[in-house]
């Protein structure tokens, strides 16, 4: 029997506030242990929680952003359940009354656009961390617990059972990801644990609608880590069920390092979570003009920034997706081309030459070493025959090493390519001098090995010839 | 009876308290009493009524993002049975 794969998602996304969600205390990242709490955020007795007003905001966009229905009267909830990074026992969230709901993101996988609805949005806290003394979590007598991340504001986005693949998966999560950068509500930092994923999945006979039983697995916290994870339980319960066997409902630990997915409790241990209205916290009241006000502040999302750059400039599909992936990405384009420089030549150059750098250092694209203006320039160089695109290159790692203006490189290297016939004549002749054979070959009707001969040119000219003008002379003198 | 003896076992569990058994009677009798009159409550006609979120007559208590002083590490740890390297300690803990 064929079976087909049932996956959902809830992904937690710590929002870019300075402040926590309930509390004044800073958000940022990496503080020595226990130095961002208050009485608030430890859950002392007698403390008053007061929301954060740019949480609310920043979950509004997101769910504007993931085309949502934004309820007008939201509340916050208690959800229950004792664990030590939790200080409070409960942990705030939102129960029946989420913020948002209702919404969806289209994925592109093999060139095919899949929507994939999102249930609801909600917003709650993120809980401390816990730090384990021993080598292992099993030799440890004790735990040691880090507060600072209690209470930094998170929403979680939840979506419907409706992606089939881990590659899709992996491609909504990205997505989410990508608009969430766009909206600019998080820093999406994966290794600061910025988004990570709850992924659920169940296996069903294809052709078939009952839900099987699933499995969780909670935390997943990169894009590759949720696409093997997948691939690792679907496989599992395949098997399990091929061998006539039940799948249990239950938890799993992902074990990257082992690859394999490891059983934590089962749904007879499961948390019944108790959840209550939050009494300290008032509802949350959204008007239509406040809702609008929000929608015209967000920026081009993905979607749109690709589909502009299609019809306005004739990039490929492909193309376009890399570029808008992100939006920093698809500001520097912008910027490449905002001076007149090729928008096939800019796209080849941004994600060539210039990721490939950024990626072989480890640099965002905001931090390049070249300017999306210069790069512009140089491209421009290029057009209007100053440079071929080969010397382009050279430009292109001097303006890496130094920074400087492609012009100036240019100059002070004396690389301006060699426009004048004349000399590229001169050099066109000795080549065909020097190289009887292929001479022969081509005009014995081997019309590739001119292939050869305008390398040898280039070679003589150091890169610096025409290629067209090398092209047509050799022609001309082959006859 | 609404609730059986599996049930109160099982909340207490959830809250972490353990019960005796000479208390077992006398929960089962509260927590049935609670739950009859929650019976009497949901018989009410609230066909025209909203629902209540919350008791007081407020909404949109917002706070601005700003940065306010955390507590002094030292004053936070002051209340902590047992503590560590300036972190909390608790019992280790296994799922
Ligand atoms: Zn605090």
């Amino acid at each position: 029997m064929e079976y087909e794969a049932v996956i959902g998602l809830e992904i937690h996304s710590e929002l870019k506030t300075k402040t926590k969600i309930f509390c004044g205390c800073e958000t940022s990242f990496g503080a020595e242990q226990n130095t961002h709490v208050c009485p608030v955020c430890l859950g002392l007795p007698g403390v008053l929680p007061v929301v954060n007003k740019r949480v609310v905001e920043f979950a509004i966009k997101a769910g504007i952003a993931l085309n949502c229905t934004i309820n007008k009267f939201s509340k916050f909830d208690r959800k229950n359940y004792y664990y030590p990074d939790l200080p409070k026992n409960f942990q705030t969230s939102q129960f029946d009354l989420p913020i948002a709901e209702h919404g969806y993101v289209d994925i592109n996988v093999d060139g095919r656009t899949k929507r994939i609805r999102v249930t609801r949005i909600h917003m709650e806290e993120d809980a401390g961390k816990l730090v384990h003394s021993g080598n292992t979590i099993k030799d440890s007598a004790s735990s040691n617990v880090d507060y600072n991340r209690t209470g930094v504001p998170l929403i979680e986005i939840v979506s419907e059972p409706d992606m089939r693949t881990p590659e899709e998966a992996r491609v909504y999560m990205e997505k989410v990801k990508s608009i969430l950068e766009y909206i600019d509500v998080s820093n999406c930092k994966m290794e600061e644990g910025n988004l990570r994923a709850d992924v659920n999945v169940s296996l069903r006979p294809e052709g078939t609608e009952k839900l099987g039983t699933k499995a969780e697995m909670k935390n997943i916290n990169s894009f590759k880590m949720a696409e093997n994870a997948l691939e690792y339980e679907i496989d599992r319960q395949r098997e399990i069920l091929e061998d006539g066997g039940h799948i249990v409902q239950e938890t799993r630990t992902w074990d990257d390092n082992k690859g394999m997915t490891l059983s934590m409790r089962t749904k007879e241990q499961a948390q019944d979570y108790r959840y209550m209205p939050e009494p300290d916290l008032v509802p949350i009241i959204t008007t239509d003009e406040q809702i609008e006000v929000l929608k015209q502040s967000l920026p081009m999302l993905p979607d749109a920034r690709k589909t502009k750059l299609m019809e306005e400039h004739g990039l490929s599909a492909y193309d376009a997706g890399i570029i808008t992936n992100s939006r920093a990405m698809a500001e520097y384009f912008d910027d490449i081309i905002c001076d007149g420089a090729d928008v096939k030549l800019a796209a080849n150059w941004l994600m060539g030459d210039l990721s490939k750098q950024l990626h072989a250092e480890n640099k965002d694209i905001q931090n390049s070493p070249v300017s999306a203006k210069y790069l512009g320039k140089m491209i421009k160089l290029v057009e209007k025959g100053v440079i071929s695109s080969k010397i382009a290159k050279e430009v292109f790692g001097e303006m890496w090493k130094t920074g400087a203006e492609p012009e100036a490189i240019v100059k002070e290297k004396g690389l301006v390519q060699i426009t004048d016939t004349a000399a590229i004549e001169k050099i066109v002749d000795t080549v065909i001098a020097d190289n009887p054979k292929p001479v022969a070959d081509y005009k014995g009707g081997n019309v590739k090995s001119i292939g050869f001969l305008v390398g040898q040119v280039m070679k003589a000219s150091k890169g610096k010839a025409n290629p067209g003008t090398v092209n047509t002379l050799l022609k001309t003198k082959l006859v | 009876m609404k609730v059986s003896g599996k049930d109160v076992e099982n909340v207490a569990g959830l809250s972490r308290l353990r019960i005796t058994e000479d208390k077992m009677d006398k929960y089962l009798i509260e927590f049935n009493d609670f739950l009859e009159y929650v019976d009497m409550l949901q018989k009410v006609d609230t066909e025209n009524v909203e629902p209540t979120a919350h008791v007081l007559p407020l909404q949109n208590v917002f706070r601005e993002d700003e940065i306010k002083p955390s507590l002094d590490r030292d004053m936070a740890l002051s209340n902590a049975p047992e503590k560590e390297n300036g972190y909390f300690k608790v019992p280790r803990i296994i799922e």
